[in-house]
Formats: C-alpha cells, structure tokens, sequence
C-alpha cells in the first residue's frame, strides 16, 4: 500500500529536495523503513540509535500525533498522510 | 477605572469595531493589553506592527542587536537608515509613528533565565519570535511558571510552524518537542535562508492569536494543534493535533 509523506525542509536533501513522496509500508516503523531504502540516511534524522521517534521529531497520520496512537506501531492503510515536524527554531 | 474610547480612537479602530466578533468591548480589552514581543526581527517586527495597529495598549519590545543590512528583507519594523541603530529604538520609532496610543517599552537585552520572569510578569500575552531553541524552551517555561498565554512560532527557508499555548489548558511547547536537535541539524535564517513574506505569514498569525486571546475569543485559537506553513508547496496548511495534555 501506498501513502504520501510531507517532508519538511531539514530533511530535504536526502528527497533531492520533494516536499512529498510516496511510500510503502503497514505502519510506521515499516514506512521509516522504505522511506531509508529510497533515501539512505533519512531514518537516522527521524529515528535515534534506539530505534524510537527522536525526541525533536514529531509524526502525524492523518493530522494526528503517533506519540499518542500506537507510536511507531501505529497501522497505515492506503491513501494515508504523513507528516514528518521537527522543531523549527528561526525567527530572526 | 472604567476606559472609554475617544471619537478619534474609534474612528482609527472602526474597521475592527465592526467585526461582529471584536466591537467596542474587545477593542477597550485591547487597550488595557499588555504584550510582550521577544525579538524585533522577522516574526517579531510584523506582529509588533499589527498590534500596534490594533491598539494593544502595552507592547513590550526585547532585542539585544543593532540593525543590520541583511535584516531588512524581512524585518519590516526597520528600514535603510536604521542601520547600526539598536532594533528596540528603531521599532519603537516605527509603531509611536503608526499608532501614538500603543505605549512601547523596550529591553535592548537578550531573553534569558536571569531576566525572563521579572520581565514576562508585567505582561498580559508574549510573542515568541525568537531565533534559537534556547530561548523557546525559557519562554515556554517562563509562561507556565507565570500562566501568561503565549504564541510560539519557527521559521525557516520556506516553512514555518506555529502554536498558541494556554498555561494551565492547553498543551505547551515542551508537550510537542521535548528538547532541540543537536546544533549541528538546526537549520536557521541565517545559515539556511528565509522569505520575507514567509516570516511575515507567520508573524501575523501570531499576532492574530495574541488579538484573539486578548480580545476574550474562548475558542479557535491554535492550541493543542501546530499549524504548519510551507510555502513551496503551493501554501499548503495543516494543524496537526498535539494532544490533549495540559501544560
């Protein structure tokens, strides 16, 4: 199954640049996965070393925040939206 | 101390006395506003105008810097001649211009855990339009601590990102990132690039919020959901929900 992920401007270098792209995955941690094959080195900016959500990353399905779902477990099905929101800091 | 509007001042304010979710009541609410502002440049200059504008009765302006070239592309509240002027002076200069009603303090220092609370408690609502994760965490911190209402904003290249916090109500900054990014992955204007406008579309949502909030709206302020802005993708928004866990 396919579902799009919005990817937000830190992490679009390693999209050469989309804002959005396609994916495969049944959840989260399988779409994370999918998203480091076509991209390699995404994942280390969206997971930690442990494998969990980076604590300045955020995921949403659908508008909805993974941390209070199933987290990285939380099922997809097709057509779903994805975004990845890091922590944005400028102002000046 | 009962306030009534002057003939002048409801001419100046009539366009916004007739939105039938402001009127007199709002705008008299507004006067006896006080707002702090945290920085004079891309978020801060386009939200202390519009307050100002709106008739806040308080602005509160911090910024320790000098106006530079490279700032006037998007930090609206300066212009040319202002370079090498303190940002606080040169924003006051520029919203005594526009609105003579609007009382404007300035703190020519940077926003820190020495000065943060003395400096918050005075005011009624703060605008975050500071330019370091540092900063936002104190200023998320300082406003639950003191339970003032805030608005949170980033910015960067095309992008921007958005909340409103009520102490005590709604979810805070910290419920959303627990802590910043490593230096070396934080992207900011400086090193990274930012539109003018896009700071600007950011900027007035803030002070959007900071009317709504003061104004006495109940409902429809960003809280417990970020709205994020990127306009390379054609202006696309979205609120993503936070969650629902009190700050």
């Amino acid at each position: 199954m396919s579902v799009r992920v919005r990817v937000p401007t830190p992490l679009r270098k390693f999209t050469n640049g989309a804002d959005e792209v396609a994916a495969q995955g049944g959840n989260v941690k399988a779409l994370v996965d999918d998203l480091e094959k076509t991209y390699p080195g995404i994942k280390d900016r969206i997971c930690d070393e442990t494998g969990k959500v980076r604590r300045f990353v955020n995921v949403y399905v659908n508008g909805d925040d993974i941390r209070f779902l199933q987290n990285l477990e939380t099922a997809l099905k097709e057509g779903d939206n994805i975004s990845i929101v890091p922590a944005i800091a400028g102002g000046h | 101390m009962s306030i009534r509007l002057t003939t002048d001042q409801i001419e100046r304010y009539s366009r916004q006395i007739m939105v039938p979710d402001l009127g007199g009541k709002a705008q008299i609410r507004l006067r006896q506003s006080r707002v702090l502002v945290i920085g004079a440049g891309g978020l801060g200059s386009p939200a202390a105008f519009y307050l100002a504008a709106a008739g806040i009765g308080t602005l509160g302006i911090v910024d320790p810097d000098k106006v530079e070239l490279s700032n006037l592309q998007r930090q609206i509240l300066h212009a040319t001649a202002d370079i090498g002027r303190q940002k606080v002076e040169s924003a006051k200069a520029k919203l005594n211009n526009l609105n003579p009603d609007t009382e404007v303090k300035t703190y020519p220092v940077r926003f820190d855990a020495d000065n943060a609370a003395a400096m918050a408690a005075d005011y009624n609502f703060i605008v975050d339009g500071s330019d370091n994760f540092d900063t936002k965490f104190l200023v998320n911190d300082v406003a639950i601590q003191l339970g003032i209402a805030f608005s949170h904003a980033g910015i960067v290249r095309l992008q921007g990102q958005t909340m409103t916090v009520l102490p005590g109500k709604s979810a805070c900054y910290r419920c959303l990132f627990d802590g910043p990014p490593p230096p070396e992955e934080i992207l900011n204007c400086q090193q990274s690039g930012i539109l003018g406008a896009v700071a600007g579309t950011l900027g007035t949502i803030q002070a959007t919020e900071a009317v709504k909030y003061l104004a006495g709206f109940e409902e429809g302020l960003l809280t417990d959901r970020l709205l994020t802005y990127d306009a390379k993708s054609g202006a696309a928004k979205a609120a993503d929900s936070i969650s629902s866990v009190p700050a």
